[in-house]
């Protein structure tokens, strides 16, 4: 299989589902004639035109709700918000019109648009530019939520979200654009909702999304060098959250730690460690333990920064504490 | 510079009329009166607990919804307010599906699940109410950029308030339509009043539609209370949309026949300011016009009817089912 970085899988999945559908387009900062501030839509202006591949001034709230008024009509617009500590400017549009539609019409219209951006930290970008928000849009009936760890699962994702006639978030992580991986040759799509065993293990599960998982499977495979096998469950996406595949690792396991970069307090991984306390509690060997962001915003200097999110070494840790 | 508050004085535009054929005026009358009495009714079933929640009613601003859709064709869009039910009655709506909505029946548009703020109908190209002020103006944008990717031709109308233009949206919205020069029409309802703050309170602007040209988008105001300067200023601003040529601004002054909603009784409101605009009634402006007793009797006899046949369907009609609804929500 050839290789192909995070980006370019990106862009493979957006001009694929361009050819495919003259219905979609995109919307968003800098994306067009400068290819995205992470170069993501590079070529692609080129390619489709700038009817279908649009620069937008610094407009969150209305491109947002303007996406939602093109879907509403047929179209599949895809818009990029640069990072997703902006997408708190759309709130309105996300959770009280976009997530909202299809019910309060009574099933009469559905918004089939994808919101793409980008979070997490890493960069030394301080605190509005480096958070891990996906829990407020988790918690909203009527949005899907998206977060590829891999350049495969970031093309095959991307297509199915285009495809689906749900608001998809789908939040991508600055540290995963210039990451290498296998995607097949062939068209594929990652269906929604399908959590991937990442790494099979037996002795503790490691529940995780997202940046994280590159962490978490650094993780197991220094522990294997301990005698301990560690499965890593990829969630992909939280929403709809493959809970079969979580329980299924949980009672196959018997210890489970959920990962993530956001912080801990009110995150996706409280929600989960209730699921398995609610629906696998006599298959657990022990308490669900969460390893998770720090409760603070994100610093700016590198050192500090790094201190507010999981690392190896805790995740190590964690699960030497468990066995 | 304050705003002004007092109504427009002189005559309907009789000239005006005379530009516009019988059957647009007497469909104008018809939607007028049809929401006119639509609200009456729905503020007396309020009362009577078979409407629950907000009702936000739109008795006096009639003329502003029923003279923009009238310039539409029946494909054109529409995006709507919180006060909304005018909007929805002018574009072609059914009363008996939105009666029910009203009353939260299962036959309703929304099948009950929106009520009065929130009536969507697909079929009419009405892309639906909103709760939040403001919410439908990026929304409605996004359907002129949807109308422009399609290359379908069409023209959207956006209905919002005074209050809304003073949300960061409306800004964004006309900057965004006015980049890609986008095939809608802002209709701004100027009533005065953002729920009990009056005009003068919250902004220092006199008009309104001067915030369009700091867009590069056309300003105009238009005296909301006659359906025909309304509908003559959209259909100029709909053949320009059509040409390619971009959106237009319509502030409509018009004025609130009582509070906010049916619960505020509006006592912050100046009687004689009330007076004056209530003389200038939409419908009065527009039986002048028309100046046909019998053509319009007969339009209220048949409206008549179909009122009381709707609310009759409304009553009559299931609530939603409780089993039925908890068993379709995902897990």
């Amino acid at each position: 299989m050839p290789e192909m970085m995070y980006r370019e899988a990106l862009r493979r999945a957006l001009d694929e589902e361009m050819q495919r559908d003259a219905l979609v387009f995109l919307m968003g900062e800098t994306i067009a004639e400068r290819g995205g501030s992470y170069k993501v839509t590079e070529g692609l202006l080129k390619k489709f035109g700038p009817r279908r591949v649009i620069d937008t001034p610094i407009a969150e709230a209305s491109f947002t709700g303007m996406a939602i008024g093109a879907a509403l009509i047929g179209c599949r617009p895809v818009v990029e918000i640069l990072f997703v500590d902006f997408a708190m400017l759309a709130m309105d549009q996300i959770v009280n019109q976009a997530a909202k539609y299809e019910f309060i019409s009574g099933g009469q219209g559905c918004v089939p648009m994808v919101l793409r951006t980008q979070g997490g930290a890493g960069n030394g970008l301080a605190a509005q530019h480096s958070q891990s928000l996906e829990a407020f849009f988790y918690h909203i009936p009527g949005l899907k939520v998206v977060m590829p760890s891999t350049p495969a699962d970031a093309c095959g994702l991307l297509k199915s979200a285009i495809r689906d006639d749900h608001p998809v978030i789908f939040i991508e992580h600055k540290l995963l654009y210039m990451t290498r991986g296998p995607v097949p040759d062939e068209e594929y799509l990652t269906p929604l909702g399908q959590a991937e065993v990442k790494r099979p293990g037996t002795d503790v599960s490691l529940i995780t999304y997202s940046y994280m998982t590159l962490k978490c499977l650094e993780a197991a495979t220094a522990l294997e060098a301990e005698g301990i096998s560690v499965e890593v469950v990829d969630l992909r996406t939280l929403s709809p959250l493959d809970k079969e595949t979580i329980l299924a690792s949980a009672r196959k396991t018997g210890r489970v730690i959920v990962v993530h970069e956001a912080v801990k307090r009110g995150g996706v991984g409280g929600d989960i460690a209730a699921m398995l306390m609610e629906e696998a509690y006599n298959d657990l060997d022990g308490p669900v333990v969460r390893i998770a962001g720090r409760n603070t915003p994100i610093p700016y200097n590198l050192n500090i920064e790094k201190a507010c999110i999981p690392s190896v070494e805790e995740i190590v840790a964690g699960v030497l504490r468990m066995v | 510079m304050k705003q002004k508050t007092e109504a427009g004085s002189g005559s309907p535009s009789s000239d005006a009329a005379q530009q516009v054929s019988k059957p647009i005026l007497l469909g104008m009358y018809r939607n007028i009166y049809a929401t006119r009495q639509f609200e009456l009714a729905c503020v007396e079933y309020y009362r009577q607990g078979l409407i629950r929640g907000y009702l936000h009613p739109y008795l006096g601003e009639e003329a502003v919804a029923a003279g923009a859709c009238a310039a539409l064709q029946p494909d054109d869009y529409i995006g709507s307010t919180h006060r909304g039910h005018g909007h929805c009655i002018s574009k072609g709506a059914d009363l008996r599906l939105m009666m029910a909505e009203i009353m939260g029946k299962a036959t309703g548009y929304c099948k009950g699940r929106g009520g009065s703020m929130h009536i969507a109908s697909k079929n009419l190209n009405h892309l639906g109410a909103n709760g939040i002020v403001g919410g439908s103006i990026p929304i409605a944008t996004g359907a002129g950029m949807g109308i422009k990717v399609k290359g379908t031709g069409q023209v959207v109308v956006v209905f919002f308030s005074d209050g809304a233009s003073n949300n960061g949206v409306f800004a964004e919205s006309l900057n965004l339509a006015g980049i890609y020069k986008l095939p809608v029409i802002y209709v701004l309802e100027n009533n005065h009043y953002a729920v009990s703050t009056p005009i003068e309170c919250a902004t220092g602007c006199c008009d309104l539609a001067g915030r369009g040209p700091a867009y590069g988008v056309p300003g105009i105001c238009v005296d909301g209370n006659d359906a025909v300067a309304v509908y003559l200023e959209t259909l100029r601003a709909a053949e320009r949309a059509r040409r390619g040529e971009g959106p237009t601004l319509i502030e409509a002054k018009t004025y609130r026949h009582g509070g906010h909603h049916v619960n505020d009784p509006g006592l912050y409101m100046n009687a004689d300011v009330m007076a004056q605009w209530k003389a200038r009634d939409p419908m009065i402006l527009m039986r002048r016009a028309i100046s046909d007793a019998a053509r319009v009797a007969a339009i209220e006899a048949q409206v008549n009817a179909e009122l009381e046949a709707a609310v009759e369907f409304a009553k009559n009609s299931p609530e939603p089912a409780v089993d039925e609804f908890l068993s379709a929500i995902p897990e």
